[in-house]
């Protein structure tokens, strides 16, 4: 089946980086390990028979209680094929970082800031990895499933 | 020439552009260096407007993150009460009625004709074409007229619900629609003759802001933006929601992606949606707005005030909220400004345990210094407003 | 040497209420009106007085009172002397080029002769030029002189903008002056007494380079880049307040009508009616005898002239909510690689017009 070929390349060409795959509701879906995330989007954008050469949505998701407690989730849209997938790599708390994919995707810069501002997770290699709708000097990581919802901010100034 | 500039002691200037600023909207900054009147460098913050829309969203039940949706691009809040609908009826696995379909696509493209009446507008209005900016207010006025007579508001508007609509067609909708189309119509054809052939607009947006169709895909651009640049990707025709597949209506692209292109884009669009909304109503099938699934949809008044069923039912979702499946989807609708996509995650529980969405704009508005560098500051103007940032939607 | 006197300040008189009492707020009540009647609107009609609106003409005096009424702010770091003096450096030349400006002709009233101009100067047109110069000054200091960056830039444009479109409109006139032979505004006038002498017949391309480059003179729509306030918020005025405010509002206005008033000399025959000459009017009026048809053709003709004038003031406003803004570097290229060339060709194709006449 057609809406598959993306899961099946992907299982082929990294036997190893991929940890699991699920198609819920038809949306295709593979865990990755996060050591391989730059190779394998490469690969989903350069391969012909994938192209997925937009990416269209980064961000995290916060499973307070679960190792890897954070999942960075991108989806990718391919114009050619017309075909979407999910990419889910895995984030530990201790070590929160992933390589960057500004290099594949350029329009990835500001999707992986807001992820960083959000969440917390690092993203190496980003060119200015800084917050992005929130200001210098907020505290914490307000997506995160343990900010508390009414936790006040201290007052900030003028810098000069 | 060369020996005078070397003596010459010049530095750049630096100015902050907003976020108090007219053409910024007073919802983004960009830090501007200048040489003279050139753009040597340019950095956008965004964020002025960030809510929290997503921490709120965690903290309600399914349902009431429908009005938040209101407040994303609160030009076309229908759009995005469409697509969060959908996408939290994708996650459930259900589908609603026909005549819902139909309803859900006139709203849609009822705000899609209002959005780029108010950027266009916006675009004249910042040009210093200030007839243009009110011929289009006054259209986009009518299309609000309508929009109130569907849901009682006119930008809030909170009209759908998970698993149906707030309610049915009101009586008359379609003369009204009739009179109002052929009025903005009107209003079409002279902002067309204002601008559309006015060399003075003509020389401030052709060839400014321009950019490759490979470049705008690599930056994730989608929406009238991508197809400015030749690109016809339009989730409405590449992965049909709704009941756009049986609907008659085309695509607009342009060629070098400038802002012209991206004006005519936008112009034609509105025409198209129209269209779709004539043919929506002209075959609008007979028949339910809501499922008669209870533990989703409320079921009707009546029944709540007079069956213990519908009573108990009624309490579980509004205490509790409804409770899909644990799963996560992603729904892609085609917002005013491109692929408005949301992603939700369920843990089985009435509270979304992720609710983000996919802002069009958050990925257009980073390309501005892309667009911008090696520019006149007066092109910030057109290029800024073509992009069609919106606040509500950019920051969330 | 009385009647002179009295003469000369009944002339003033008349000119600056004319043109500060009448034209300044009564154009911000036309500005608001016809610009709501090309927009579908109905425009201001708020301001009331014991009930009676009087069709939104109020606004202006509610405008004024409002005006008076609010903080003289300056800046912080601004330089103080050059900031209060700005608006006035803009505001005199507005006001003063009007004094060489005819607003009608010479009559002979019990045996004194009146001669509608307040200064009859010789090089009259370079009179204008002159002070119009001086408006750049004003221009460019307020937006230096403010400390704030959108101020300066403002400036700098306007700077730019005026001096360029001073060196084209100086060329175009060039053509008119070979044409009439005179400096003079009033022999101009004078000599465009034939309906088919008017300047719009024999500069039909000065008229239209003239006409334009007096509206970027004047720094309004299309030409508003100094004060574009979707780029540089309000231009070189953005720091300014109050009465300030309202001097750069009213030089603006004022130069409207003083641009019309030199477009009405210079091109629309001032202040002849089309196809009468002074001759054929004062017969017409001899009902009134010798005098009171002096009178009457006196009044005939400053109605005449000052319904020109409105006719173009009315021409500018149309343009100015009609058409988007040009581009700093459009506005340059159109001065320079466009009107200058043009205004050249004027003055040959002229020249070589009256050599063979």
């Amino acid at each position: 089946m057609d809406t598959n070929v993306t899961i099946k390349k992907l299982s082929h060409r990294f036997p190893g980086a991929i940890i699991a795959t699920h198609s819920f509701r038809g949306d295709d879906t593979a865990v990755v390990n996060k050591e391989s995330i730059l190779e394998i989007c490469t690969f989903l954008r350069d391969d012909q028979d994938l192209l997925y050469n937009m990416m269209m949505d980064l961000t995290a998701v916060d499973y307070l209680g679960r190792e890897p407690r954070f999942e960075v989730v991108y989806h990718l849209y391919s114009l050619k094929h017309n075909r979407r997938v999910r990419i889910k790599a895995g984030v530990s708390e201790a070590d929160a970082t992933i390589d960057s994919i500004v290099a594949v995707w350029v329009g990835a810069n500001w999707f992986e800031r807001e992820a960083f501002d959000m969440y917390g997770i690092t993203f190496k290699g980003h060119p200015e990895m800084r917050r992005i709708l929130l200001y210098e000097g907020f505290e914490g990581h307000p997506l995160r499933k343990d900010y508390p919802i009414k936790k006040r901010q201290p007052l900030i100034g003028p810098v000069n | 020439m060369a020996d005078l500039e070397k003596d010459l002691h010049t530095e750049h200037m630096v100015i902050n552009m907003g976020p108090s600023h007219p053409v910024t909207h007073g919802t983004v900054k960009f830090l501007v260096t200048l040489d003279g009147e050139n753009i040597v460098d340019m950095k956008v913050d965004i964020g002025y407007l960030h809510r929290g829309f997503e921490k709120m969203c965690e903290n309600g039940t399914w349902q009431q993150v429908i009005p938040y949706t209101d407040r994303l691009n609160y030009v076309s809040p229908l759009i995005n009460n469409v697509g969060y609908a959908l996408a939290v009826e994708k996650l459930i696995g259900i589908e609603v009625p026909e005549r819902c379909q139909y309803l859900r696509v006139i709203a849609s493209e009822l705000s899609r004709i209002s959005d780029h009446l108010t950027n266009v507008a916006a675009g004249g209005l910042e040009l210093g074409a200030f007839t243009a900016f009110l011929y289009f207010v006054e259209a986009r006025e009518l299309v609000w007229d309508l929009i109130e007579m569907l849901c009682g508001a006119r930008v809030t508007v909170n009209y759908v619900r998970i698993g149906g609509l707030k309610n049915d067609l009101p009586q008359g909708f379609q003369d009204k629609t009739r009179a109002v189309f052929k009025e903005v119509r009107r209003l079409w054809s002279d902002v067309d003759k204002l601008l559309t052939k006015n060399r003075v607009f003509i020389d401030r947006v052709r060839d400014v802001g321009d950019i490759s169709a490979e470049e705008a895909i690599a930056y994730g651009f989608t929406g009238p933006c991508l197809r400015a640049c030749g690109v016809p990707y339009d989730v409405r025709k590449a992965q049909p929601y709704l009941v756009y597949d049986r609907m008659d209506f085309e695509i607009p692209i342009g060629e070098t992606g400038d802002n012209f292109d991206k004006y005519l884009v936008r112009m034609e669009e509105i025409q198209q949606s129209m269209k779709i909304v004539e043919q929506a109503l002209s075959r609008l099938p007979d028949g339910p707005i809501n499922l008669d699934l209870p533990q989703y949809r409320m079921q009707p008044k009546e029944d709540i005030y007079h069956r213990i069923d519908s009573l108990i039912f009624h309490f579980k979702t509004v205490i509790d909220g409804i409770k899909p499946p644990p799963g996560e989807v992603y729904l892609a609708v085609e917002g005013t400004n491109g692929e408005l996509g949301f992603y939700l995650v369920s843990d089985g529980s009435g509270k979304p345990y992720k609710c983000r969405v996919r802002p069009p704009c958050f990925a257009l508005t980073a390309a501005m210094p892309r667009l911008m560098k090696g520019r006149l500051i007066a092109d910030i103007v057109p290029t800024f407003d073509m992009i069609n940032m919106i606040g509500g939607e950019c920051d969330r | 040497m009385v009647a002179d006197l009295i003469e000369s300040i009944a002339k003033i008189v008349f000119v600056f209420s004319m043109n500060v009492g009448f034209f300044a707020p009564v154009l911000g009540w036309v500005e608001r009106k016809q610009s709501a009647l090309m927009q579908d609107r109905i425009g201001a009609n708020r301001a009331d007085i014991l009930g009676f609106t009087a069709i939104g003409l109020f606004h202006s005096l509610a405008d004024a009172l409002k005006v008076l009424a609010k903080e003289d702010f300056i800046p912080a770091g601004a330089n103080k002397f050059f900031h209060t003096v700005a608006p006035f450096i803009c505001l005199v030349p507005a006001i003063s080029t009007f004094a060489v400006v005819p607003f009608g002709g010479r009559y002979e009233l019990f045996g004194h002769q009146v001669n509608l101009v307040i200064a009859d100067l010789d090089v009259g047109i370079l009179f204008v030029f002159a002070l119009a110069s001086l408006a750049t000054y004003g221009v460019v200091l307020a937006g230096w002189s403010s400390r704030s960056n959108w101020s300066l830039l403002g400036g700098l444009r306007a700077s730019a903008q005026m001096l360029s479109y001073e060196v084209a409109m100086g060329l175009t006139i060039i053509g008119v002056i070979m044409v009439f032979g005179s400096l003079r505004l009033t022999e101009i006038g004078a000599l465009q007494e034939n309906f088919f002498h008017w300047g719009i017949f024999l500069q039909p391309l000065g008229f239209v380079l003239f006409f334009t480059c007096a509206i970027a003179e004047n720094k309004r729509v299309p030409f508003d880049i100094p004060e574009a306030e979707s780029e540089l918020v309000a231009g070189y005025f953005t720091e300014y307040s109050g009465l300030k405010f309202v001097m750069f509002w009213m030089a603006e206005f004022l130069e409207i009508v003083t641009i019309s008033g030199i477009v009405t000399t210079l091109f629309f025959g001032a202040w002849h009616l089309p196809f009468v000459t002074d001759q054929m009017l004062l017969s017409w009026l001899q009902f009134a005898g010798a005098n009171g048809a002096a009178f009457l053709a006196m009044l005939v003709n400053v109605a005449t002239f000052f319904a020109k004038v409105i006719f173009f003031i009315w021409l500018q406003m149309s343009i100015r909510w009609t058409l988007p803004r040009f581009r700093y570097d459009q506005i340059m290229r159109l001065c320079w690689k466009m009107l200058l060339p043009l205004a050249l060709v004027n003055i040959l194709i002229t020249g070589l017009v009256v050599l063979v006449l």
